[in-house]
């Protein structure tokens, strides 16, 4: 186990010493952060299977780009948590704010406690399991991948859907535009029991309701032309 | 962007750390504004009941002139604490008329930044660092205060487009975010006899909050009649004598943490900005909800 000290070292030193591990010949596996202090865009473009522990809350774009690398905050994490993550796994202890985990490709992005807004907003594969709420306008143009909720989710979730699935156990305060609820089947089931497993969730997959899109917006309707 | 950091305390303990605290907490925010910053400080800094704020974009302004002739034209002797740029005139009673036609009169260079019986409103151009050292914020004791750094968007960087901004008695404003109806506003709130001092947005808001104050509503109820009458993106942290008040716009775009505990709330537009305060690792930390008041009163 490696640790970086904040208070001793600055934040691009800590940022280029853990990008460095995707070239390194033997990197080094296990990594902890002290102090982080809300800084911004901290343990952003990795590329290496390590693992790497903050001790503390962040401020904007931690984890942002993650490729295999499993990090995890002791604590909240500000706007754009893991944004555009490619791979790997962003475990959030505490809270996350707006936009986590937006226009993520893949890997899986857990939060323990809520989102706010704009939660997977343009996501495009990567797995989302948030533990307690999320805010209005989540998943917003979601184009792939699953965003599960175990709480509440906000108005307008899944405005303008493309091909992503949403699950929510707890009340949906209003769907957005071309976003309805959908049969849950069987592989859908065992889809949510995976990702419910990986994401250290208690909660069993039949009490989710699934959304998905109506796919009304992806031609151009003929009587809506007045609206252009 | 713009940055704002607020601290109401409970504990009165920290009533002699508030500047310091809250300084320090601006300074966290500066790269989210260098064109100007300001603070409101409500405390008891000044032996007399009334205070009224004055600043000169004149240097070398003779506060002890003006004084002198409050002395003769009003019959008041006004306790002076100059600092820096800025002026806090004690009085034993509320003065702000008279003073304000005699400052109009002779010194065009003087603005009021704030009068009431506790608030003291300081703020220029420059970075927080460098605004919270000319006024010695640091070493100013209160109950209550809020800061801001500004990067401008709707009207020019000057010392009076800078926040806080206060337009009634023991109030003040700071806004992150744009309004997209200020101008309309504007007119309305200046047929109901209420006085601009600039262009900018954010002195709309402030003035609305004032005008729903005067018509006898309380912080929550007039920040609650905001989300309907307030148009575009923002986030206020509002003052008052005895309160302190948060409210986002249903879009909540603009960033907000608020942080809570037995001796304090504290308001910052980032974590960064709660670090150092003291036993913020077990506060109760969270973002604001949207298009939620919340406010807090002694």
């Amino acid at each position: 186990m490696q640790t970086i000290d904040l208070n001793a070292q600055n934040l691009r030193e800590l940022n280029a010493t853990l990008q460095a591990q995707a070239s390194a010949d033997t990197p080094e596996a296990s990594w902890e952060v002290l102090n982080p202090k809300g800084s911004h865009a901290l343990a952003v473009g990795l590329d290496a299977p390590i693992d790497v522990t903050v001790l503390g809350s962040t401020g904007y774009y931690c984890a942002g780009m993650n490729k295999q690398a499993n990090i995890t905050v002791k604590g909240s994490a500000g706007p754009g948590v893991a944004e555009n993550m490619m791979s790997g796994t962003v475990v959030i202890e505490g809270d996350a704010s707006q936009y986590a985990g937006a226009t993520g490709h893949g890997g899986l992005l857990v939060i323990k406690g809520n989102a706010s807004s704009r939660c997977g907003i343009s996501m495009k594969g990567i797995d989302i399991v948030v533990h307690g709420n999320i805010g209005h306008m989540s998943a917003f143009m979601a184009q792939k991948g699953n965003l599960v909720v175990l709480g509440d989710a906000g108005d307008a979730l899944g405005d303008s859907l493309y091909e992503a699935r949403l699950f929510v156990r707890g009340e949906v305060k209003s769907l957005g535009a071309d976003c309805e609820e959908k049969e849950m089947r069987p592989e859908h089931l065992e889809l949510l029991a995976d990702l419910l497993e990986r994401a250290g969730a208690d909660a069993k997959p039949e009490e989710f309701r699934r959304y998905g899109s109506a796919r009304t917006l992806y031609n151009f309707d003929i009587d809506n032309a007045s609206a252009y | 962007m713009c940055g704002i950091v607020g601290l109401f305390l409970k504990d009165s303990s920290l009533e002699p750390d508030l500047g310091r605290m809250l300084s320090e907490m601006l300074v966290t925010m500066t790269d989210r504004g260098p064109d100007s910053a300001g603070i409101a400080i409500y405390g008891q800094n000044s032996e007399k009941p009334y205070k009224i704020t004055l600043q000169s974009s004149q240097p070398d302004m003779d506060f002890d002139r003006l004084a002198s002739l409050v002395e003769s034209e009003l019959g008041q002797t006004p306790q002076v604490l100059r600092k820096d740029s800025h002026a806090v005139f004690g009085f034993d009673q509320d003065c702000l008329d008279p003073l304000r036609s005699l400052v109009q009169a002779e010194f065009p260079c003087v603005t009021i930044m704030s009068r009431g019986e506790s608030i003291e409103i300081f703020k220029e151009v420059g970075l927080p660092e460098k605004v919270a050292q000319r006024f010695d914020v640091a070493q100013m004791s209160g109950t209550h205060g809020i800061g801001h750094t500004r990067m401008a968007t709707e009207s020019a960087v000057t010392t009076n487009g800078a926040h806080p901004f206060s337009t009634g008695s023991d109030q003040c404003l700071v806004h992150n975010g744009s309004l997209s109806n200020h101008n309309n506003l504007r007119r309305v709130l200046k047929k109901q006899g209420i006085e601009f001092e600039t262009e900018n947005d954010s002195e709309v808001a402030a003035a609305y909050l004032t005008w729903q104050m005067q018509n006898g509503a309380n912080l929550g109820e007039a920040l609650e009649a905001g989300l309907d009458d307030l148009d575009g993106f923002y986030t206020f942290v509002v003052g008052t004598k005895d309160g302190f008040g948060v409210l986002r716009d249903p879009i909540a775009c603009k960033p907000a943490v608020l942080a809570e505990t037995d001796q304090y709330v504290a308001f910052g537009s980032e974590y960064r900005a709660l670090v150092n305060l003291p036993g913020i690792e077990s506060a109760k930390v969270w973002e604001p909800e949207p298009a939620t008041v919340y406010f807090w009163e002694r």
